[in-house]
């Protein structure tokens, strides 16, 4: 068990090393993406785009200058901004991450109670009403525009609506630290929450109606109905219970995605400097010490979303265990 | 309630799928009995109904297409119609049921004890370590080695006899008055099967149920059962004693059925008897006796559907003059060895 543990964290760490090899070539060694270009501005001359190469360090080979960028991401941790000269990239991408997670997080535990509940009560009514208008409900959730959702919120609770009892208690936009206030913390993201959780709820509920549906149709599910232990009994713990594999895995690709950045249109139109937000403007300004730091942030979510995942068939799923 | 009263009646139970291609029938006017604690055989082909007729009498059909009508009456209660719970209370406590493949009728996720022992307490009330002793000493009886460590297994860590043992532990496990086994040999080696069948066999006499033992394997059925029913596209088409049907069958269909089991004694015989063609459609059901395309004996009367008549225990749904039809048999089987 240990080995396949460490074994699986090498494994991390290589993909993890692979990610940062291929960003740092996309933006360092790509023809026409010069950073030194991008630093000394439009219309430097060849003096100045040489002062700006030999002080960045881009004239050395490509190797050395991969080196040198890891070492000031991880080791010195003093790699600075190529944009907003000064601005330490390392502790900006910390500030952020609370940010992210706890908007993530929120609409992890809402998309994961909404999946389950529509899931099952799909898969349990199938054909019926209920299933259909579940369903179609389903669907309008997953074809909404997040950034499109998210707005008509704003302006439903931030102008149109705002004066009323119903949504007063709506802080302005923006992020409330947790530690500050926790429950100006939980208004602030009770909104975003929901916004971010509904593509998911709809998602994750057909996903598991399909799962359960499927499952259902087996014949160990014959055997348990044929023990006489009532068909709640048999649907959640036979059935769903058997039925969560596919929608584990989903989850933790989702999250780590989202964690990593994915979680982008939300925090841009509820004004959350999470890290989405950041990698955003990063692209923009192509600020490559900054999307390095956030591309590897992302990818070590992702990878460590999967090895979670993983870890989580062990307990769900017995016929892994004996896989290892 | 008198002792002697049948336990299970089915009566005229039928079974159809609504399908594009219109209603078709798997199951027509089946009617049979069981008594206390005897083991009655249905042999039969893939596709005869046989599976049908039993999942029918748990009310396990779940299709929304199907229909099922007819009677089914457990100890003089009327099973079909009956509310789920009711049903509930009947199912896996009075009457058990062993299904086909051990390998896919184990939940996966859980325990081999968990599954035995949510049985269990669904029907007693008993505490959860008292309910897993008696998996373990059901595990036990059905011959689990090593049961106290098998207990904790999943059902995946286990061989096919073992699960399909497993099973059996868990529909014994309310001593039910009937066991419905659906083929419960078939997935499973040879060795293991005979093995199987003597498990059932013993628990008849340990736990007094009576059991409905379906299979394709006549040989299953000369070694454990009482009585046999044969069943040929959806009907019963004869049905006795296993002593009387296996030495003086009387349908054409089980004299093609039997001979095509090769003979223990005498001479070899250069070719077995086959029944030509095969089993009819459900959907494209010939009129009158159904076996009548594949008969050698086939007639006039035959446009008719045959009812089940006979003298005795022994009955046969078949036109043919009882008194022949001994003759008739040793021609089909003598064209063969000519």
């Amino acid at each position: 068990m240990l080995a396949a543990l460490v074994s699986r964290l090498g494994q991390m760490v290589l993909v993890m090393f692979g990610i940062s090899v291929v960003a740092f070539l996309i933006f360092f060694a790509t023809p026409g993406a010069d950073p030194s270009a991008r630093i000394a501005g439009r219309n430097a001359s060849q003096e100045t785009l040489a002062q700006v190469r030999h002080d960045f360090g881009l004239d050395r080979p490509l190797p050395v200058q991969y080196a040198l960028m890891m070492e000031r991401l991880f080791i010195s941790r003093d790699l600075t901004s190529f944009v907003n000269r000064g601005q330490r990239v390392v502790p900006t991408v910390l500030e952020a991450i609370p940010i992210t997670l706890s908007l993530v997080l929120g609409a992890a535990v809402l998309w994961v109670l909404g999946g389950l509940i529509v899931g099952v009560v799909a898969g349990a009514t199938r054909g019926t009403w209920l299933d259909r208008t579940l369903m179609i409900l389903s669907l309008i959730g997953v074809s909404i525009p997040v950034f499109w959702l998210g707005e008509v919120a704003n302006l439903v609770t931030q102008s149109r609506w705002h004066d009323t009892w119903l949504f007063s208690w709506v802080p302005p936009l923006g992020y409330i630290a947790f530690t500050e206030d926790p429950w100006g913390w939980f208004k602030a993201l009770v909104i975003p929450w929901f916004t971010l959780a509904t593509l998911y709820i709809g998602l994750y509920g057909r996903v598991l109606r399909a799962s359960i549906i499927e499952t259902m149709q087996e014949d160990f599910i014959r055997t348990a109905r044929a023990k006489g232990i009532g068909e709640r009994r048999v649907l959640l713990h036979h059935g769903l219970r058997t039925s969560l594999v596919a929608f584990v895995t989903m989850f933790g690709l989702d999250f780590g995605a989202l964690v990593g950045g994915g979680a982008l249109l939300t925090e841009v139109v509820f004004g959350l400097q999470g890290v989405g937000k950041l990698t955003y403007g990063a692209l923009q300004t192509l600020d490559l010490p900054m999307i390095l730091a956030t591309v590897i942030y992302a990818s070590f979510f992702v990878v460590m979303a999967n090895f979670i995942v993983d870890v989580a068939f062990v307990f769900i799923d017995p016929r892994v265990r004996d896989a290892h | 309630m008198p002792t002697d009263a049948p336990l299970l009646v089915v009566e005229n139970l039928c079974v159809s799928f609504r399908t594009e291609g219109g209603v078709v029938p798997a199951v027509s006017g089946v009617s049979f009995s069981v008594e206390q604690r005897e083991i009655v055989g249905v042999v039969g082909e893939s596709g005869s109904g046989k599976s049908q007729t039993l999942l029918a009498i748990l009310g396990l059909i779940n299709s929304p297409n199907a229909v099922v009508t007819g009677s089914v009456r457990f100890l003089g209660k009327e099973l079909l119609g009956l509310k789920r719970r009711a049903l509930d209370a009947i199912r896996g406590r009075q009457i058990a049921m062993i299904f086909q493949d051990p390998m896919t009728a184990l939940t996966p996720v859980h325990t081999i004890g968990d599954q035995i022992v949510e049985q269990i307490r669904a029907h007693e009330s008993v505490s959860r370590s008292a309910a897993r002793k008696r998996s373990v000493e059901l595990l036990d009886a059905v011959g689990l080695p090593s049961p106290e460590s098998a207990v904790d297994r999943y059902p995946h860590q286990l061989s096919g006899g073992m699960r399909q043992r497993a099973v059996i532990a868990m529909a014994l496990s309310c001593n039910p008055a009937l066991l419905i086994a659906d083929e419960p040999t078939t997935a499973l080696d040879v060795t293991v099967q005979a093995q199987i069948l003597e498990l059932i066999g013993r628990l008849r006499d340990a736990f007094g149920s009576a059991v409905i033992l379906v299979t394709h394997d006549l040989g299953v059925v000369a070694e454990v059962a009482d009585r046999v029913l044969v069943m040929y596209a959806g009907r019963v088409v004869e049905e006795g004693g296993k002593g009387q049907l296996l030495r003086e069958p009387l349908h054409p269909y089980a004299w093609g059925l039997f001979g095509s089991i090769p003979p223990m004694h005498g001479p070899r015989p250069a070719r077995l008897t086959a029944i030509p063609g095969s089993p009819p459609k459900l959907s494209q059901m010939p009129h009158g006796c159904a076996f009548g395309p594949r008969c050698t004996f086939r007639h006039e009367a035959c446009a008719a559907q045959p009812s089940l008549g006979g003298t005795g225990g022994h009955r046969s749904a078949c036109f043919l003059p009882q008194d022949s039809r001994q003759d008739l048999r040793r021609t089909l089987a003598g064209r063969v060895e000519a």
